[in-house]
């Protein structure tokens, strides 16, 4: 029979000078950096059937991303559907969240849009009507337009991006809101440059390890 | 859902030519018997459930493990006059088990079948336990009639919902023309790329319903794209730093068994004399009777394989996820070395440990890739002396004093020096999991069946079912088990018995859910809390009861000769093997510490 283990116990052995930090990166010195979350935007191309939905919200919830809005539409395939999913997470979960998107079977493609992106949501915001002609004429200068009025309210209808909202929000305030009701960011890419298309899921096998250089911030 | 069946077959019939160029051999194979069927026997189909039995037999399946049920019937009904080969299971949690571990073993997917409601929910932890360890797995569950679902009718329960989390994909079929071809989907699915549990939900009023439509061949859908070869300029990077390696370690895991890489893998290991350690999945993709190897890793990781690990300057990942059990805190694993990670799945590199030398691709395809790109061995001469010497230093031993009760390693070494290499074994989960891993020498690929990511209590006696059924016939297969675990699945004894399987089942029976006692020894003040059965059924009467042969073995003078029999018994055996109640598993990391910390015994802890 054998003799119990042995070996020298846990101090008397050495131990490496490394570590590495909380994303499992190595503490280098010269390059070490921490990621801290930044809020983008990934757009996802989708087969539009049952079930697609709870699919990509389920996967956002048990893997503990933060997701900021999700709103999803038809497109000019009655097929596919796209998601805007609004995220606000270090980079190493952002490429995590479009990696395990990619995994999904009714996902086509997965983009990260660039900062420049076209990114609007909607806003109804319905506030105390003592001062019509006011009222209108905030409206107008956010763009919107009041879509209902009656003798006590109206509800003013603005689009555009998430700052310009918000700051629409912060000025309506001073007829008192009653309720407000926000989609969600929609966006797509700029130009000739498509958002995401079928076909498009190749995608660089290292995009996890390239820290993107730039920090997206809202428009 | 309809839609995207309906689209894959004309996509399908145009690359029909490239499927068979790039496709794997299996492939060829199962077209090959698909048109060999039709040719002598095949009656066309005329229901649902004959197109879902029509895409299993198109898939070459031999076997499927299930329990019959209300909404399940026609399927079943539908298997009646087919070849292929159904095994009625005690419960459904052992068929998806059984079909697990046939998976592992045989590389092709597994079939399990349960009705709906309770049967589905009952192979839950089946499909999770597939999901956490990537086993190809097919899942077919029965639903009640489609213009009830929702009503919550008699043995309705959304099994799609349920199951998403815990699948690769799963699919609600909603019509008879096309959920042939929503299995034959499945199916392919399951084996390609990182394989995984799939499933499909069959309402009944789909598989009752007329259809003449014959499913298509499995085939993934196109938006399920696996990328073979790795990027060719990351590769000659990654091979570059490992000609430059001064500390080098290939860590292989179960990726490697399942993409077929052990023989890639241990030629680059041998020629370039780079040390290797596995992950517990990866048990078996390295002979562990060779020098190189420093066996397992991770929290109850050999000693030498840990230190390897902890002070390598070289990290050659394949097919590991860097689960929690073998990184132990992530802050201090491999803290010096350059990562080089080869994973099928991209979503798998920088997850949980970052790579710097990312090499998506399929196992074997990316471990060529790299023997081609490295011309000269790292200079680790020094560094395999010093493995060698962790090796001696913290070598795997115990003591077993006669006037003792049986220490449980020694049980497991007696089986394996009773039979031969190629036996396969599987286990339950616990402390005798444990055992099996670090006393049981493995040398092949396929041999090792034990359930990794999810830790299920009760996978080893159905998981011996399956895999006695996907192994060859001179093949043996042990199922080393505790008593806590056996208790869970003992009725698949029956179907064992049934069956006529010859299985040789090992309870390590220390009357305690062990693992869960060492750990309330080391961290609850010794509070055994729920962990103590304090009484067990005798495990040999039991057997015997069930139509199995049964042995016990008290002491050590039983051990050999009781092993040699109960291996000889042909059909299914259980040995009652009472071990010493206070033996315990180590080395031990604890949970989230150091690797190279590893307590060699309970006050290092």
């Amino acid at each position: 029979m054998k003799k119990g283990l042995e070996g020298p116990p846990p101090e008397e052995r050495p131990t490496p000078a490394g570590r590495r930090n909380k994303q499992g990166i190595r503490i280098d010195p010269e390059v070490e950096a921490t990621h801290d979350p930044r809020r983008t935007v990934i757009s996802a191309l989708v087969e539009h059937e049952p079930g697609v939905l709870s699919d990509v919200s389920g996967l956002f919830s048990r893997r503990q991303f933060n997701i900021e809005s999700l709103t999803v539409g038809p497109t000019e395939d009655d097929d596919r559907a796209r998601m805007t999913i609004v995220v606000e997470e270090p980079d190493p979960g952002i490429d995590q969240v479009k990696k395990q998107l990619r995994k999904l079977v009714p996902v086509i493609a997965v983009r990260e849009l660039e900062p420049d992106a076209m990114r609007r949501e909607l806003a109804l915001i319905k506030v105390d009507a003592d001062d019509p002609a006011q009222i209108a004429a905030v409206a107008e200068m956010y763009g919107g337009k009041t879509v209902d009025s009656s003798p006590e309210t109206a509800t003013v209808e603005v689009t555009g991006a998430r700052q310009k909202i918000e700051a629409a929000v912060e000025t309506f305030s001073q007829f008192g809101i009653r309720e407000i009701s926000r989609t969600g960011t929609t966006a797509l890419a700029r130009g000739t440059d498509p958002t995401g298309t079928a076909g498009a899921t190749a995608q660089p096998a290292d995009e996890a390890n390239h820290d993107e250089p730039y920090t997206a911030d809202d428009d | 859902m309809s839609e995207r069946a309906a689209k894959i077959s004309p996509a399908e019939e145009e690359q029909d030519d490239d499927q068979i160029t790039d496709s794997a051999a299996p492939d060829a194979a199962v077209e090959e018997d698909a048109t060999s069927d039709s040719e002598t026997t095949t009656e066309p189909v005329t229901s649902g459930a004959e197109s879902v039995v029509r895409a299993l037999e198109n898939a070459g399946v031999e076997y499927a493990f299930g329990v019959q049920g209300g909404a399940i019937m026609p399927v079943y009904d539908a298997l009646y006059h087919s070849d292929i080969d159904h095994v009625m299971m005690a419960h459904e949690q052992g068929a998806a088990h059984a079909a697990d571990a046939y998976g592992i073993v045989s590389g092709e997917p597994g079939v399990c079948l349960a009705t709906s409601g309770p049967g589905a929910t009952n192979l839950v932890t089946g499909i999770a336990d597939a999901d956490m360890d990537s086993d190809p797995m097919l899942a077919l569950t029965g639903q009640v009639p489609t213009e009830f679902v929702g009503n919550d009718a008699f043995q309705e329960t959304d099994t799609t919902g349920v199951t998403t989390p815990i699948t690769k994909d799963n699919t609600f079929a909603s019509s008879s023309d096309t959920v042939g071809n929503d299995v034959s989907e499945a199916f392919a699915l399951a084996r390609e790329g990182r394989p995984g549990p799939t499933l499909v939900d069959l309402p009944k009023d789909v598989t009752n319903g007329e259809t003449d439509r014959e499913p298509d061949a499995p085939a993934v859908p196109d938006t399920y794209e696996v990328q073979e070869r790795a990027d060719e300029e990351t590769v000659a990077a990654a091979a570059e730093r490992i000609e430059n390696a001064d500390r080098p370690v290939m860590l292989l895991g179960g990726g490697v068994i399942k993409g077929e890489a052990s023989e890639a893998c241990r030629e680059f290991a041998i020629e370039h004399e780079i040390p290797v350690v596995t992950t517990m999945p990866g048990i078996g993709s390295f002979p562990e009777d060779h020098e190189l190897s420093l066996e397992m890793a991770g929290m109850h990781g050999t000693g030498y394989a840990n230190m390897a690990i902890t002070h390598c300057d070289t990290l050659i990942g394949i097919g590991t996820r860097f689960d929690d059990r073998l990184t132990g805190g992530i802050e201090t694993f491999a803290p010096d070395a350059e990562v080089i990670h080869v994973d099928i799945d991209p979503a798998e590199i920088s997850k949980n440990i970052y790579a710097d030398y990312p090499l998506v691709g399929d196992a074997e395809t990316v471990v060529e890739q790299l023997a081609e790109a490295v011309d000269d061995s790292p200079e680790a001469k020094k560094w395999r002396a010093q493995c060698q010497q962790w090796k001696s230093d913290y070598s795997m031993a115990y003591d077993a004093p006669k006037d003792k009760p049986v220490q449980p390693e020694f049980v497991v070494e007696a089986l394996d020096e009773a039979t031969d290499d190629d036996t396969i074994v599987t286990t339950g989960v616990g402390q005798h999991q444990m055992w099996a891993c670090q006393y049981w020498t493995y040398t092949e690929p396929r041999t090792w069946v034990s359930s990794h990511g999810l830790g299920a209590m009760g996978y080893g006696l159905p998981s011996a079912i399956g895999a006695r059924l996907a192994a060859d016939d001179d093949q043996d297969v042990v199922c080393i088990d505790g008593d806590g675990s056996f208790l869970m699945t003992m009725q698949g004894l029956s179907v064992a018995v049934r069956e006529d399987l010859d299985i040789t089942v090992a309870v390590l029976n220390n009357e305690y859910i062990g693992m869960v006692r060492q750990w309330q020894d080391a961290f609850f003040e010794g509070r055994h809390a729920a962990s103590d059965y304090g009484w067990m059924p005798e495990f040999d009467k039991l057997a015997e009861a069930f139509g199995a042969q049964g042995y016990r073995i008290d002491d050590y003078d039983d051990v050999a000769d009781t092993v040699a029999d109960a291996i000889a018994y042909d059909g299914p055996s259980v040995i009652d093997v009472h071990i010493d109640p206070d033996a315990n598993v180590y080395p031990m990391v604890p949970s989230g510490g150091d690797n190279g910390q590893f307590a060699l015994t309970e006050d290092q802890l």
